[in-house]
């Protein structure tokens, strides 16, 4: 089993959850985050006063899949999540120890 | 046009002697406040209350009595109006609608009006401080105006500075009526004295803007107490008292001064005051270090938009009649203020940034301000002049002046109210002008008017400055003025009021 983190732009959220679905991919976790890379921050004005913010928001999705699934999944989201331009994320896999489905009790793959 | 008044129960009944001031013609363009008409004159002699024809001869005498001592030209305008006059005038039904009507728009502007504009512009740990501060301070003007407000402001004869009389509304009923701008029309003095009260609470409330992140509550209601006492109902009288003769009528009104809806009462007070109470409470921590942006512009947006729409309240029920200067002052308060939302967009654009949301609230505000002493004092295209004018001269001292000066006047109390108040009121003296369609008559002198305006508002920034630093000092030793620094970085909602204004 892995685990896939990746931190996308927040409008490619449709296009990845969509590719992951056609894939067979069960569930997914999304959380809005911030943070920063190579892409620089935004400047906001109120009135005169400049801030710059050198955190930029983005969506982290998380989703623990089939290690054969793995490779094409990651594809996927790589694909999906693409524009071509500085911020458009990272993706990050892990290996995962087991998992457990609290409903059934079932483990590991069966209960992805 | 100058309003007749006739004077409180007790009070020697008297007309203005307006042959001795011929410059002072134009002036019931500006709000006065008056005497009880007759009906509180008659309610006062219970003898006379049920007979017109007695009362009619009272009001003779009284006319008689004027003759005797004041010039002739007076004598000559008052005898008519004697004969001529009704016992007793009645309101209007639909003067008095308007009126009530108008009441109530101006306290849609103080809540949730003014609430939303300025909660929107601190950052959420704050938003309920700001929401409970303005709710309170303003409440607090209310209760204060019944119990002595209208009394130093509007009670009656006494001198140029206060009244003394009416405390607790003393010898006021649901029959008593105070005159307007025109001869023989009245309204209900508990109509005026409701609308006079929004005025003193939106005043008090809007000075909030230059104090909020860090002043105590408790500091802040101390404050609002001595601030209104010694501050706003003095300002009040000088500039809308008008009384029997010159040593009782209010000073900034005796000069002729001109200000429609309250340019120098209102927003010149209320920008000062924030402007002293910024500098007295020093800066909030993080200022021009830290992101210190607006929570919620669309709070503000909402806020910007319940101003104005109570604003047409504020200036057009300032003609105190329904009328066609309440009419004036009506479209004014539209064109001056989109004038003011394009133009603080525009100068934002030609300072160098985006023309923002931000800057057409703070535009409209400002254009809004701008227009206020002169709303039944321009035409429309007057209107857009001032608003533009005030604006950008707004604008300019918010995003390029303020920074270098560095204290934090943190919602732009003064840089708006303050200085497009002061543009406006000496701006009015020009809008008068019929070339730009103002309303003056064929004797209306410019300069001396304009010096009236500058004389005007320097009083009106001398006593307010003084006046509100007394106020803080006093509000510092009873309670301390800043919450403490933890206080501070947490967040006034839950440091002073235990609440959060969001829980999501």
């Amino acid at each position: 089993m892995k685990f896939i983190v990746a931190v996308i732009k927040p409008f490619k959220l449709d296009d990845v959850r969509e590719a992951l679905t056609a894939l067979g991919v069960t569930g997914l976790t999304v959380t809005e985050v911030k943070g920063f890379g190579r892409q620089k921050g935004q400047t906001e004005i109120y009135r005169g006063a400049e801030y710059t913010t050198n955190m930029v928001p983005k969506v982290k999705i998380e989703t623990a899949v089939p290690a054969d699934l793995a490779p094409r999944a990651v594809e996927a989201i790589q694909q999906a999540a693409h524009t071509g331009a500085i911020g458009d994320g990272k993706i990050f896999i892990f290996d995962i120890a087991g998992a457990v489905r609290i409903r059934t009790g079932e483990t590991n793959e069966t209960a992805l | 046009m100058r309003p007749r008044s006739e004077f409180e129960a007790g009070g020697k009944p008297g007309l203005f002697k307006e042959g001795s001031h011929m410059e002072l013609r134009h002036l019931p363009w500006g709000k006065i406040a008056l005497g009880l008409g007759m009906a509180g004159l008659v309610a006062a002699h219970p003898a006379l209350a049920q007979e017109a024809v007695t009362a009619a001869a009272t009001a003779a005498d009284a006319a008689a009595t004027v003759a005797a001592e004041a010039a002739a030209p007076v004598a000559a305008a008052a005898a008519p109006v004697a004969e001529a006059a009704p016992a007793v005038p009645v309101p209007d039904k639909g003067d008095t609608a308007w009126m009530m009507v108008s009441t109530v728009l101006v306290m849609l502007m103080i809540v949730p009006g003014l609430a939303l504009f300025y909660g929107g512009l601190v950052r959420t740990k704050n938003m309920a401080s700001v929401l409970t501060q303005i709710l309170g301070v303003a409440s607090l003007a209310m209760v204060m105006w019944v119990i002595f407000g209208y009394g130093l402001s509007f009670g009656g004869d006494a001198n140029q500075f206060v009244s003394t009389g009416k405390f607790f509304l003393a010898g006021v009923n649901a029959d008593s009526t105070v005159a307007t701008f025109s001869d023989g029309v009245v309204i209900p003095e508990f109509v005026f004295i409701a609308f006079q009260m929004t005025f003193s609470a939106i005043t008090v409330a809007l000075v909030v803007g230059g104090l909020v992140e860090r002043m105590k509550f408790s500091a802040l209601m101390v404050f609002a107490i001595v601030w209104l006492t010694i501050v706003y109902y003095p300002i009040a009288h000088m500039v809308w008292y008008l009384g029997g003769d010159d040593a009782a009528t209010g000073l900034i009104f005796g000069w002729g001064a001109l200000d429609f809806a309250g340019g120098t009462v209102v927003h010149i007070n209320a920008g000062i005051s924030a402007l002293v109470g910024a500098l007295i409470l020093g800066k909030r921590i993080g200022y021009q270090k830290e992101l210190i942006a607006p929570h919620s512009l669309t709070m503000t947006l909402i806020g910007t938009g319940l101003l104005w729409v109570g604003w047409f309240g504020f200036n057009a029920g300032s003609a105190l009649e329904a009328n066609g200067s309440a009419g004036l002052a009506l479209i004014n308060t539209f064109t001056a203020t989109a004038a003011g939302v394009l133009f603080w967009m525009l100068t934002e654009k030609l300072l160098g940034h985006s023309g923002s949301l931000l800057g057409a609230c703070s535009g409209a505000i400002a254009g809004l301000v701008a227009i206020t002493p002169a709303a039944g004092n321009s035409g429309p295209f007057g209107g857009i002049l001032l608003g533009a004018i005030g604006a950008t001269a707004a604008c300019i001292f918010v995003m390029k002046v303020k920074p270098k000066l560095g204290f934090d006047d943190s919602l732009d109390v003064f840089g708006i109210h303050g200085v497009a108040g002061i543009i406006g009121s000496i701006g009015t003296a020009f809008t008068m002008l019929t070339v730009l369609g103002g309303p003056a008559g064929d004797d209306y002198a410019l300069w001396p008017q304009v010096w009236i305006q500058v004389k005007s508002v320097a009083v009106a920034i001398v006593w307010s400055a003084v006046g509100a630093a007394i106020a803080f000092y006093i509000a510092k030793a009873l309670t301390g003025l800043r919450v403490s620094e933890e206080v501070e970085r947490e967040g006034l909602d839950l440091g002073e009021h235990g609440e959060r204004a969001y829980n999501y």
